[in-house]
């Protein structure tokens, strides 16, 4: 299995190896996308885990044994309004309409509550107007 | 015999605020409506509009001197390269051009996330710009270095010239092979995952005036945002191609040089793009008002989409290897209605040429002109038309080095 994860440490466990042990002992393949961990101090790290499922789940309850709070990653596509020029172009690429292109004006809108997050606008906008965020919150 | 108007006649009733103007989308109904002999007595400026991505832009720089002087032999503006292959302080910023040390396609699809297109944007924008030149030293320009920040407003100079913008119609783009390419057009999905247009068809200017018969050297125009002018006619520009009953080319056909002061244009008209895979360039906004001067101009200013026809291409071997592959025609109408029909399959199509600003564009010319702040030029000298016998060349294939 395969997801990606939040992973929230205090000061205290930002020390810790964490990624070596996962890899090492659990067998799962780590993909770092997004971290800021300091030392002596609280931070968080966007983490792609993918391993058998027994793995997986022995490693997420290994991070957790470290005290360490784990939680899915939420995802969240922004559409910039200002930055967008209504070319129209994300729209061939959007599987669920959510960026879609009104054919009697011609101008682009975004339905936040229908898109999936696949990603598939971000590549193909020639301005950069559709951007990728990873929702973190305060670290604890 | 029918009406005519002339340059000066439309001039006077511009400045007297009496003129009547519409745009190439609002005349398509009046015409049906009127019929053209009225309609052309009434109307007295078309306008029309687009906004896409024009990579051959780009704009000449004065930078006043430094002290001592300098001869700038490379000069960079936020780590781009500008060519400095002229006067001392003088350069020209090319829309397409990379930073110093991109990284190109080498991790493939390269991101070109900045680039020429961007610094003129940034710059009309008031952004403060780092520029860099260097220079070997003379007795009359001793300085061998510059190292600063500028804005738009530092400058002597800034003018705005585009070798090629503004293409009379343009392919289709289509992907025939099994992998996902990445081109000029956008990202074309395999086997027919998609198809790529970019024109704003009948609002788009030379498909209004097909003949180049009131567009000429020296008409004044729409250009980012600000008034320029067509200073020829542009590179490629190629009119004795195939074209409909309409006149209307029904490939590529004319294209305009285009000039004018980067300082009175418009951040929101000149924006930089980047183009996965492909390079970073820049989308040009330009409109262009055609005269009625009779019957036969406003005829072919009220082409509609469904008489515009594109070809369309496959961008995986024959555009890239020029080879040809007959995929036949798509019209502008099924194109903006979201799907047309190759090879009996339904495609999905979408722009890169934006129809809702090339309508923005057509509608503040409309008002510049209608308040009188805006009047028409004759052309001082015609283009090159259908009639012309202009050869499409290719590089010729010949060895420096002699035969051996």
């Amino acid at each position: 299995m395969k997801n990606r994860v939040v992973c929230y440490f205090s000061a205290a466990q930002s020390e810790q190896p964490i990624i070596y042990q996962l890899i090492k002992d659990y067998d799962l393949i780590v993909n770092i996308l997004k971290a800021d961990i300091n030392p002596q101090k609280e931070g968080y790290l966007v983490v792609e885990l993918e391993g058998e499922r027994e793995k997986y789940k022995s490693g997420v309850d290994y991070l957790k044994s470290l005290g360490i709070h784990v939680e899915p990653l939420s995802e969240t596509v922004i559409w910039s309004e200002e930055i967008c020029i209504q070319c129209g172009a994300c729209s061939s690429f959007c599987p669920t309409q959510a960026l879609d292109l009104d054919r009697e004006t011609m101008m682009i809108s975004f339905n936040n509550s229908k898109c999936i997050v696949c990603g598939m606008c971000l590549d193909c906008c020639p301005t950069r107007a559709i951007k990728l965020y990873f929702e973190v919150r305060e670290a604890v | 015999m029918a009406h005519q108007k002339t340059y000066e006649e439309i001039n006077e009733k511009i400045k007297r605020g009496e003129a009547v103007v519409v745009t190439a989308e609002e005349v398509i109904d009046i015409v049906e409506e009127q019929g053209l002999e009225k309609a052309a007595r009434e109307i007295d400026v078309v306008t029309t509009g687009t906004f896409g991505p024009m990579c051959s832009s780009g704009v000449f720089l004065n930078f006043g001197h430094s002290r001592p002087r300098i001869k700038m032999s490379k000069v960079w503006l936020n780590g781009v390269e500008a060519y400095a292959g002229i006067a001392a302080v003088d350069a020209y910023l090319g829309a397409a051009q990379l930073p110093e040390n991109d990284p190109e396609n080498k991790v493939y699809p390269g991101r070109f996330s900045y680039g020429g297109g961007h610094v003129i944007h940034d710059l009309l924008a008031g952004k403060e710009i780092r520029l860099e030149a260097i220079g070997y030293g003379t007795d009359c320009y001793p300085n061998k270095k510059v190292d600063t920040i500028i804005k738009l407003e530092d400058l002597n100079e800034a003018v705005l010239f585009n070798p090629r913008n503004a293409y009379q119609n343009y392919n289709c783009a289509i992907n025939l092979s099994d992998r996902t390419i990445y081109t000029y057009m956008g990202i074309v999905k395999p086997n027919l995952g998609n198809a790529s247009y970019s024109t704003s068809g009948q609002l788009s200017p030379l498909l209004n005036d097909p003949y180049y018969k009131t567009i000429g050297v020296g008409t004044r125009i729409f250009l980012g945002g600000g008034i320029g002018y067509v200073a020829w006619n542009g590179t490629q520009h190629h009119p004795n191609v195939l074209r409909g009953e309409n006149g209307v080319p029904k490939v590529g056909a004319g294209t305009l040089a285009v000039i004018g002061d980067l300082k009175q244009m418009d951040p929101n008209w000149l924006v930089g793009l980047s183009y996965i895979g492909y390079g970073a360039t820049m989308a040009v906004g330009i409109g262009i008002p055609i005269p009625i001067l009779d019957e036969e101009i406003l005829s072919y200013a009220a082409v509609k989409d469904e008489d515009i026809y594109c070809p369309i291409v496959d961008y995986s071997e024959g555009y890239p290897y020029g080879k040809s592959i007959d995929l036949g025609f798509a019209n502008f109408k099924e194109l903006k209605s979201g799907k047309i029909t190759i090879d009996g399959k339904q495609v999905i199509s979408t722009p890169q040429s934006s129809i809702y600003r090339a309508r923005k564009i057509a509608g503040t010319l409309k008002e510049w002109i209608k308040a009188g702040s805006f009047e028409i030029s004759k052309p001082v000298a015609p283009l090159p038309s259908a009639d012309a016998n202009i050869e499409f060349k290719s590089i010729p294939e010949r060895n420096p080095n002699g035969n051996r």
